[in-house]
């Protein structure tokens, strides 16, 4: 059973919708020891990264023995964010600091039109090799929405560029992170999705 | 880089599509759920719903139409008409909808704009603003363009986004229906004027038209109803041209 984590942010139903039609089994724990004995954690997420603050100690320290132990963890959006150690748009607010870095604000280019948010179809130009992207190919097309992003470290599985590059998706071990919205990147947000149940199914055989 | 977003809109009115001219003479256009999958297939990159007569009816968006275009489509859902309180947009994102648009009632209460980003975040609240030009000015009108709100569009595009707003979504009353082209001047002046993302409406007739857009425009998206609903021209075509001319799209 894999635990989606709701914090509160936002809303759950279009990861929830992605996850059943894959045919996935997923719950949302109630307390940080539901975390214990699950086969996969996803972190999703809109908006703030202030809203993260609701993963208090309690639930880090039990997603951090989750994953030491080989859990598989997908970061979605702001919860990708949360993976690494921090973010400038809530410095107050740690991050699980599972990957190194920090999240900055995106720049835009008002010479080229370059809003920020970054909003919209943009292209996965793909860094190294990572499980989490079989099937596609670098120049995929998936959704963004967001105005802070990670640095492109030597986690970085696919980058992207808006005026700056910044890393989309990230993969290290059995740590695995999307900037973008896989459950509203029609197939190939789903084919993502998939990849990872398909990891998470491959973990539970072994 | 950035593609430029092609977004289909569905006016729903009773659970079936419908589209005027104008705002007015509703025709029927089809099942919500089965242009959704059309468009999908087709590549649309985004599909708004809006219940049109809503406001004037006083309901709620259609909760059974959101589930099932959201069943459909696996793209950023956006719902419209007649969201007035914190309540009706969580009727709409628990139905399905990644985002909820706002018009008449953002006029009235701006608060309820900021009220919206902070619990879904900005990107989940688009202002929509309709306008007509009046000599030199662009003037917002309310209650589906019923009634005159003595605002300039230009200003409360600015304002909407100091309130939290994440995208507008820019009507030009003139033009909708009319296949005549987007108000491309309308739409530059609104988009020059905030860092949000521009969403151009109405006018749409032809390729040429978008194209106008996305260039002179300065649109950051597209949205159309009547050109795609009746299968004169796909939404891949459509893409493929655009690409032609230089300007990036998801294929």
């Amino acid at each position: 059973m894999i635990a989606l984590v709701d914090y509160g942010a936002g809303n759950l139903t279009s990861v929830r919708k992605a996850f059943t039609t894959l045919g996935a089994q997923y719950f949302t724990p109630t307390t940080p020891g539901e975390c214990a004995d699950v086969s996969a954690l996803v972190v999703p997420g809109v908006g703030h990264f202030n809203a993260t603050a609701a993963i208090d100690a309690p639930w880090r320290d039990a997603i951090a023995s989750a994953v030491s132990r080989g859990t598989p963890l997908l970061g979605i959006c702001v919860g990708m964010q949360w993976l690494f150690e921090g973010s400038d748009e809530a410095p107050g607010v740690p991050g699980l600091g599972a990957l190194p870095g920090r999240i900055h604000r995106l720049e835009g280019n008002a010479v080229e039109r370059l809003k920020v948010p970054h909003v919209g179809w943009n292209a996965l130009d793909f860094e190294q090799p990572a499980r989490i992207l079989a099937g596609l190919t670098s120049g995929a097309q998936v959704y963004f929405t967001h105005s802070f992003a990670a640095p492109v470290t030597s986690d970085c599985a696919a980058a992207t560029t808006h005026a700056n590059t910044f890393a989309s998706v990230v993969e290290r071990d059995n740590i695995f992170g999307v900037q973008f919205h896989p459950e509203k990147s029609s197939d190939a947000g789903l084919r993502i999705l998939r990849n990872f149940l398909d990891l998470v199914k491959g973990q539970a055989s072994c | 880089m950035l593609t430029k977003r092609i977004i289909a809109c569905l006016d729903v009115r009773d659970g079936q599509v419908v589209k005027g001219v104008q705002f007015q003479e509703l025709k029927h256009a089809g099942d919500p759920a089965e242009l959704s999958r059309r468009y999908n297939v087709e590549g649309i990159d985004e599909v708004v719903i809006l219940d049109i007569t809503a406001t004037l009816e006083r309901r709620q968006a259609l909760a059974k139409t959101i589930a099932a275009v959201a069943h459909e489509i696996f793209l950023p859902l956006t719902v419209g008409g007649g969201i007035r309180t914190e309540e009706d947009a969580d009727a709409a994102v628990e139905a399905g909808a990644d985002k909820v648009s706002l018009n008449t009632a953002a006029l009235r209460n701006p608060g309820l704009i900021t009220t919206l980003a902070n619990r879904y975040g900005s990107q989940a609240v688009i202002v929509a603003i309709d306008a007509k030009r009046r000599d030199d000015t662009f003037a917002v009108y309310v209650r589906s363009g019923t009634s005159d709100a003595a605002r300039d569009a230009v200003a409360w595009a600015r304002q909407a986004e100091e309130y939290g707003a994440g995208e507008i979504l820019l009507t030009s009353m003139d033009r909708d229906g009319t296949r005549a082209g987007f108000d491309c001047e309308m739409t530059a002046a609104v988009s020059d004027a905030v860092n949000i993302p521009v969403i151009a409406s109405g006018g749409a007739g032809t390729f040429e038209h978008f194209a106008d857009v996305f260039t002179d425009g300065h649109a950051d998206a597209a949205l159309a109803a009547s050109i795609f609903h009746y299968a004169e021209s796909s939404v891949s075509d459509l893409k493929h041209y655009l690409r032609d001319r230089g300007i990036p799209t998801r294929l």
